[in-house]
C-alpha cells in the first residue's frame, strides 16, 4: 500500500512513466472500491440480522397462530401448552413478566437516579474514578451468578422476614435483578446530567442554590430526555431479563400480580422449553417462538420510545 | 434595611438547605453503598461456599452424578472453544462496520438505517437471539448443537457492543490526522489502515474485551439452541483419534460452557451441588471480572498515554 503511493525518487522518462503512474492510480482506485464494498457489507449484515430475527420469529409464529387464533392467545387467563387440555393465554406470562419487572424497577430508578445525581454534581473527581468502573463491574457479572445469588442468599434472608415466602419467588429475583439495572440507569442519567452545560449550573449557583436545589431544579430538568430514555432502557434490560428469573422464579406459570409468589415470564419460559426435549416443528415448539414475538415486540416498542423521548425532548443548547 | 428578625429568618433557610444537602450527600453514598454492598457479599457468600471446593480436580474432571466427583473440564474447554468462534467472527465484521460507518458512510437513508438498526440490535434480549440461533444455525443451516452454533449465536449478540466501541475509538482520534493523511495523497483505505487503526486499536480493544466479557456469562441463548448440559467428553482435537479427525472437526462437536454448568448444577436440589454451582459461579465471576478490570485498565492506560 506505501510502496504503490510513494512517489519515484528517480525523475522518469517522460511517457513512460505518466501511463505507468496512472495505471497505478487504477488499479489503486478499484482495490479502493473493493475495499469499501467489503467495509459496507459488514455494516450491512448488522440489518439483516434483524431481518432474520423477524424473519424467524414470524414464521414459527405464523405456523402457530394457524393452530391457535389471536384471540385465545391475548385473553385465555390459563398457559398450559404442553398439557392435553392445552390453552395459550399469553397473560399468564405477561403477568410474571410485569411484576417482576416492575419490583426490578421499583429499585433500580430511585436508586439508579439518586446514584446519577450524586455522582454528577456532589461527588469528587476521586470517588467518581473509583465509582464508576464499580458500578461497571456490577453491570458485568453474568446473570446466572445474580440468579444463583437471588436463590441461594436472598431468598432465605427475605424468607425470614416472611416466613410465608415461597422458596422460588418472584420479590426476590425481581429485586437481585433491580441491583442487576442500577449500573445502565445510573451511568445513563449521569451521562445525561453531565452533557448539561456547566452555565446553567453556575447560573443557578449565582442566584444562591445550593448543590441539592440546582441538581434537583436545574440539571435534571435539563436532562429530562436522557434521564427517560435511561429509565426505558433499564425497562427494556428487565422485560429481557432470563437467568435470574429462571433460577429463582420457579418457572410456574401463575396469573398474579403478587410478588411473593413464584411465577414465570416469557423469558424462563422458554429457558424452560428449551430445557426439555421437544420435537422440532411441534406446536409446543411453536409456542416459544410466539412468546419471543411477543417480548421483541415490547423491547421494539421501548426502544422506539426511547428514541422517540431523546428526540422529542432533547434541549438545544 | 434588614431586621434582626429577617435575618434570623434567612440564616434559617439556608442553614436547613445546607442540611437538604448534606441529607442528600449522605444517600447518595448509600446508594452507591448497596450497589458495592451487594456485590460484596454476592462474591464473599460465593468465595466461602465455593473456594474450599476449589481444586486442581475441579479443573481437571468431567461432570459426575456424584457431586463430590464433578468438575468443569469440559466447560471450561467448551467456553473457551466458543470464544475462540465468537472472536472469531465478531471482531472482524464488527471493526469493519465500525470503520465503514465512521470513515465511509455517506450521509443517506441506508446510514441512518443502518444506524438506528445497530442502536436497535443492542437493546433486543440475548434470548432472542437464542431463538434466531436456534431457528437458523441449528435447524435451517443444519449446524446442530454445535460449538459453531454457539460462538456465531454470541458473536452476533456482541457485534453492536464491538461496533459502538469501535466507532467511539474511531472518533476520539482528531481531524487533523485524517487531514494530515490526506494531504499526502493518501487514499481513504491508507488512511484507516496506516493512521485510524492503529490508533484506534486500543480503544477497540477495550470494547471487544468488554464484549468478550458478556459473552462469556451469557447462558440463555446458549440454552435457547438447546445445549446439553450432561457432556462428559471433549471435542476432538485436530488430527486426534482415529480415523483422524480434519482440523475443524471440533466446531461441530456438542459442548458445555461454564455457565451452563453452573445453571445445571444450581437448578439441582442436593447441596453438594450448590456447592459446586458457588466453585463453577466464583471462576466464572472470577474470568468476567478479570477481563472487566483489564478493560478499564487499557482504557485508563490509552488516557494517561495519548495526549493528542
Amino acid at each position: 500500500m506505501i510502496a504503490s503511493a510513494s512517489i519515484p525518487s528517480q525523475p522518469m522518462p517522460i511517457g513512460s512513466g505518466i501511463s505507468d503512474r496512472l495505471s497505478k492510480k487504477a488499479s489503486r482506485h478499484v482495490k479502493e472500491r473493493i475495499i469499501e464494498g467489503l467495509l459496507f457489507s459488514a455494516a450491512a449484515f448488522s440489518v439483516f440480522v434483524t431481518i432474520a430475527i423477524v424473519y424467524v420469529l414470524v414464521k414459527e409464529s405464523w405456523v402457530f397462530f394457524q393452530t391457535v387464533p389471536l384471540s385465545d392467545f391475548l385473553f385465555d387467563t390459563q398457559w398450559t401448552p404442553l398439557f392435553d387440555d392445552a390453552h395459550y393465554g399469553i397473560m399468564v406470562l405477561l403477568s410474571g413478566t410485569l411484576t417482576s419487572s416492575g419490583v426490578a424497577l421499583l429499585v433500580a430508578i430511585p436508586l439508579g437516579t439518586i446514584i446519577a445525581i450524586y455522582l454528577s454534581e456532589f461527588a469528587g473527581f476521586k470517588v467518581r474514578e473509583i465509582a464508576k468502573p464499580f458500578l461497571e463491574l456490577l453491570g458485568g457479572v453474568p446473570t446466572i451468578v445474580y440468579g444463583y445469588f437471588a436463590l441461594t442468599f436472598l431468598t432465605p434472608i427475605l424468607q425470614k422476614i416472611y416466613p410465608d415466602l415461597p422458596g422460588f419467588n418472584l420479590l426476590s429475583a425481581g429485586l437481585v435483578m433491580g441491583i442487576m439495572i442500577i449500573p445502565y440507569v445510573a451511568s445513563l442519567s449521569e451521562d445525561a446530567m453531565r452533557a448539561v452545560p456547566m452555565s446553567l449550573r453556575e447560573g443557578s449557583y449565582a442566584m444562591g442554590a445550593t448543590r441539592l436545589q440546582t441538581a434537583l431544579w436545574v440539571v435534571t430538568p435539563a436532562a429530562t430526555s436522557g434521564i427517560a430514555s435511561a429509565y426505558i432502557l433499564g425497562i427494556s434490560r428487565a422485560v429481557g431479563e432470563t437467568m435470574i428469573l429462571a433460577v429463582a422464579a420457579g418457572m410456574q406459570p401463575n396469573l398474579t400480580f403478587d410478588p411473593t409468589e413464584p411465577g414465570a415470564t416469557i423469558t424462563s419460559y422458554i429457558v424452560q422449553v428449551a430445557l426439555g426435549d421437544l420435537p422440532h416443528g411441534s406446536i409446543g415448539y411453536q409456542t416459544i417462538f410466539a412468546a419471543g414475538l411477543t417480548l421483541l415486540l415490547m423491547t421494539l416498542f421501548f426502544n422506539l420510545l426511547g428514541y422517540w423521548l431523546r428526540k422529542r425532548f432533547r434541549e438545544v443548547y | 434595611m434588614l431586621k434582626p428578625a429577617d435575618l434570623d429568618a434567612i440564616r434559617a433557610i439556608i442553614a436547613r438547605a445546607k442540611r437538604w444537602d448534606l441529607f442528600f450527600s449522605l444517600l447518595g453514598i448509600l446508594s452507591l453503598m448497596v450497589g458495592v454492598l451487594t456485590f460484596t457479599v454476592l462474591f464473599v457468600d460465593m468465595a466461602i461456599q465455593g473456594v474450599p471446593r476449589l481444586s486442581f480436580d475441579f479443573f481437571t474432571s468431567f461432570p459426575s452424578r456424584r457431586a463430590e466427583n464433578a468438575g468443569i473440564l469440559s466447560a471450561w474447554v467448551g467456553t473457551i472453544l466458543v470464544m475462540l468462534v465468537t472472536a472469531l467472527s465478531a471482531v472482524p465484521l464488527g471493526v469493519a462496520a465500525g470503520v465503514y460507518l465512521e470513515e465511509y458512510a455517506p450521509k443517506n437513508w441506508m446510514t441512518d438505517i443502518i444506524e438506528i438498526n445497530i442502536s436497535n440490535l443492542a437493546g433486543i434480549p440475548s434470548i432472542v437471539y437464542g431463538l434466531l440461533a436456534l431457528g437458523l444455525f441449528v435447524y435451517y443451516f443444519g449446524f446442530g448443537q454445535s460449538i459453531l452454533s454457539a460462538g456465531l449465536t454470541l458473536a452476533l449478540l456482541i457485534l453492536p457492543v464491538i461496533i459502538v466501541a469501535t466507532r467511539e475509538a474511531i472518533r476520539a482520534i482528531p481531524q487533523s490526522i485524517h487531514e494530515g493523511s490526506y494531504a499526502c495523497g493518501a487514499t481513504t483505505w491508507q488512511t484507516v489502515s496506516d493512521h485510524i487503526l492503529p490508533y484506534s486499536s486500543a480503544g477497540i480493544l477495550t470494547g471487544v474485551i468488554i464484549g468478550m466479557a458478556r459473552a462469556i456469562g451469557e447462558t440463555a441463548p446458549i440454552i435457547t439452541i438447546g445445549a446439553l448440559t450432561f457432556i462428559a467428553f471433549l471435542p476432538t482435537a485436530p488430527f486426534a483419534g482415529d480415523p483422524p479427525a480434519g482440523l475443524f472437526d471440533w466446531i461441530f462437536a456438542p459442548f458445555t460452557v461454564m455457565p451452563i454448568q453452573m445453571f445445571n448444577w444450581t437448578s439441582r436440589p442436593e447441596a453438594a451441588f450448590t456447592v459446586n454451582a458457588a466453585a463453577a459461579g466464583f471462576v466464572l465471576v472470577f474470568m468476567t471480572l478479570a477481563m472487566n478490570g483489564l478493560a478499564i485498565y487499557v482504557r485508563y492506560r490509552l488516557r494517561k498515554n495519548i495526549k493528542w
